[in-house]
């Protein structure tokens, strides 16, 4: 199968410079999603994979043996596009038996494998329709199908569950994902949902601006950021940042002020913290690590209660500004006007320095 | 709330400045019933009996069929050659776009700004080096040229409404350019290159400058045809009718049958 290595790959359009000096090994068969706003570069960095887009500078393996150069159809990797780029005017036995064709192999080869995928996919009843007559899911399917039936190394999707509607995403999201798990196939995946990062990924690239901002699994992301951009991106509603003074640095415990009267104390790290005593930092919390106390080292009045069913989100204006949203569950009597008091998981929780690079987790993996 | 229904005084002006606009074809057309008196008579006559005289004479002396013939090979000829030499150029412009590929667009179609009389004597003389006056070949090659910067722009509009991923899917199905031509360009704009080819086909038959003056008896089309009854030896009106009417009729009915698909090909990209 195919493992992927980008060494110090860049992208340049002119002076701009969309993707800067990637590294990063995708092991065989591993599902790896990039994700990041959009213009991070995620989308360029596929391309530049699958040999749409020139590599600028750096270097792309691929199983080992160097692929700068090679043509994209000669690097073994199928893509999915965004917009399914089916062809319009073939049937979707067409479609999906369309390279094959092109690549001279025999009729009843074509016919054999495009069954194959047909019946991988639930596709076998629409395999003479035409695209115009399918609908989003299934013309995605038809997309996956065209790229299967290739027998790629590995599969390269470009955000293909954007256009389908929220139930149908979810629907394919486990699709995908088992798929994966049938194919065993190498899958790099690009999507600007972290939700989607989160739930399908083995592995997750964090972009940023061009840059790699972290790599690590779902969990590892969401309790171990390595800095406030990957903080932030990843979980929804968004970690709470709270700005924090470090008044003590002890050996056994860390306090910091959060405001003059409110102190919060922490079980120091080893090693210590290479911060100087009254350093300004940024505490970040999850909203489910938040909850409502009689007296807790956060105050402040209760601005919206969203109700969602299976938990309660409540947006609470803190009495130094910021809004803190608090996850807590489905029975929450939280009245919206009420002044609050809240206190933090004892041992969950990121702290940040001034340039936003985590200085340590709380979390306990 | 009216505001869709045209005035009265409205409907009346366009109907007359209709009527001024197609007034000498349709004099034309009647003209070509008469008899030669009734074609010069003053006052002119509205009511009479029509003949066809002057169309049996107008095909008996002058060879129509020869030049409709001709005129058949040269708009067809013309614009099979111009799709050819146009299709791979407009695919490599809309989909591998250089740097000046916006300035080659725009200088060919600066080229149909030339008045043709401009380039006469040059084309005349390499014409009569290399013995193609008076020559169909000639006359094809000269039409595709002419058309060529029309038919590139229609078709480079129809490939940009191609979504490109459909090609780069195709690209990473290892498929090429020649192949992507065949399999996916084609069909998928064949409307286009219809369009294209129908205006074409009026264009290079209702070309009279090149007709008239890079050819003679041999190689003339319709348009050199009717071009020869203002000869010297007097206007015969009736008999100039009757040959316009013969040259003018298989282009227009061919342009009546296309108008559906003329106009969605001229009109493409305008709207979204």
């Amino acid at each position: 199968m195919a493992k992927l290595e980008l060494r110090k790959v860049g992208k340049f359009y002119g002076g701009f410079e969309a993707v800067k000096s990637v590294d990063l090994t995708v092991e065989d068969r591993e599902f790896v999603v990039f994700v990041g706003p959009s213009g991070c570069g995620k989308t360029t960095l596929l391309r530049m994979i699958a040999g749409l887009e020139d590599i600028s500078s750096g270097e792309l393996f691929i199983d080992g043996a160097r692929a700068n150069a090679v043509p994209p159809d000669k690097r073994g990797l199928a893509m999915v596009f965004q917009s399914y780029a089916l062809y319009p005017h073939m049937t979707v036995a067409g479609n999906m038996g369309f390279a094959l064709k092109m690549a001279g192999a025999p009729k009843a080869e074509i016919a054999e494998k495009v069954q194959e995928a047909a019946r991988v996919l639930q596709l076998e009843p629409l395999l003479n329709r035409r695209p115009r007559m399918l609908s989003g899911g299934q013309r995605q399917r038809v997309a996956i199908g065209r790229a299967i039936v290739r027998s790629p190394k590995g599969f390269l999707f470009d955000e293909p569950l954007s256009n389908l509607d929220a139930a149908l995403r979810v629907q394919m999201r486990t699709e995908l994902v088992k798929l994966h798990q049938a194919l065993a196939a190498t899958m790099i995946y690009v999507t600007h949902d972290q939700v989607e990062a989160m739930t399908m990924a083995d592995r997750i690239v964090v972009l940023e601006g061009g840059r790699v901002a972290q790599v690590g699994t779902p969990l590892e992301l969401y309790h171990r950021p390595a800095n406030l951009f990957v903080a932030g991106f990843i979980g929804s509603p968004k970690m709470n940042f709270l700005s924090a003074r470090a008044v003590a640095i002890g050996p056994r415990e860390t306090t910091l002020e959060l405001a003059p009267d409110r102190v919060l104390a922490f079980p120091s790290p080893a090693p210590a913290l290479a911060i100087a005593p009254g350093a300004a930092v940024t505490l970040g919390v999850r909203p489910e690590h938040l909850r409502f106390v009689e007296s807790g080292p956060l105050r402040g009045v209760v601005d919206v209660v969203e109700h969602l069913g299976v938990e309660t989100l409540v947006y609470v204006k803190e009495s130094s500004g910021g809004t803190v949203i608090v996850r807590t569950d489905d029975l929450s009597r939280v009245r919206q006007g009420e002044t609050v008091s809240l206190a933090l998981h004892p041992d969950r929780g990121s702290l940040f320095d001034t340039a936003g690079d985590a200085l340590f987790h709380l979390s306990p993996t | 709330m009216n505001e869709q229904r045209a005035s009265l005084p409205g409907t009346i002006a366009a109907w007359v400045v209709a009527f001024l606009m197609v007034f000498p074809i349709l004099w034309m057309a009647i003209t070509a019933f008469k008899t030669e008196s009734e074609a010069i008579a003053i006052p002119p006559l509205l009511l009479f009996r029509p003949v066809l005289s002057s169309f049996a004479a107008a095909l008996a002396q002058s060879g129509y069929l020869h030049f409709a013939l001709n005129s058949i090979i040269v708009s067809l000829g013309s614009t099979v050659l111009a799709i050819l030499i146009a299709f791979p150029a407009a695919y490599a412009m809309a989909f591998q776009p250089g740097r000046h590929t916006q300035d080659l667009l725009v200088w060919m179609l600066s080229t149909k700004m030339l008045p043709p009389v401009g380039v006469l004597v040059p084309i005349y003389l390499i014409f009569r080096d290399t013995g193609l006056l008076d020559t169909v070949e000639g006359l094809v090659i000269v039409d595709t040229l002419m058309n060529l910067p029309i038919v590139v722009w229609m078709l480079f509009s129809f490939f940009r409404d191609i979504p490109r991923d459909i090609l780069e899917a195709a690209h990473m199905d290892g498929v090429g350019p020649r192949k992507q031509m065949m399999h996916l360009l084609l069909p998928l704009a064949s409307p286009g290159i219809a369009s294209a080819a129908l205006l074409a086909i009026i264009l290079s038959w209702n070309e009279a400058f090149w007709s008239i003056n890079l050819t003679a008896a041999h190689a003339g089309t319709l348009a050199a045809y009717i071009a020869r009854y203002s000869a010297p030896e007097g206007l015969f009106w009736a008999k100039l009718s009757a040959a316009s009417v013969l040259a003018v009729a298989p282009i227009l009915l061919f342009g009546c049958l296309a108008q559906r698909r003329l106009v969605r090909g001229l009109t493409v990209g305008a709207v979204k």
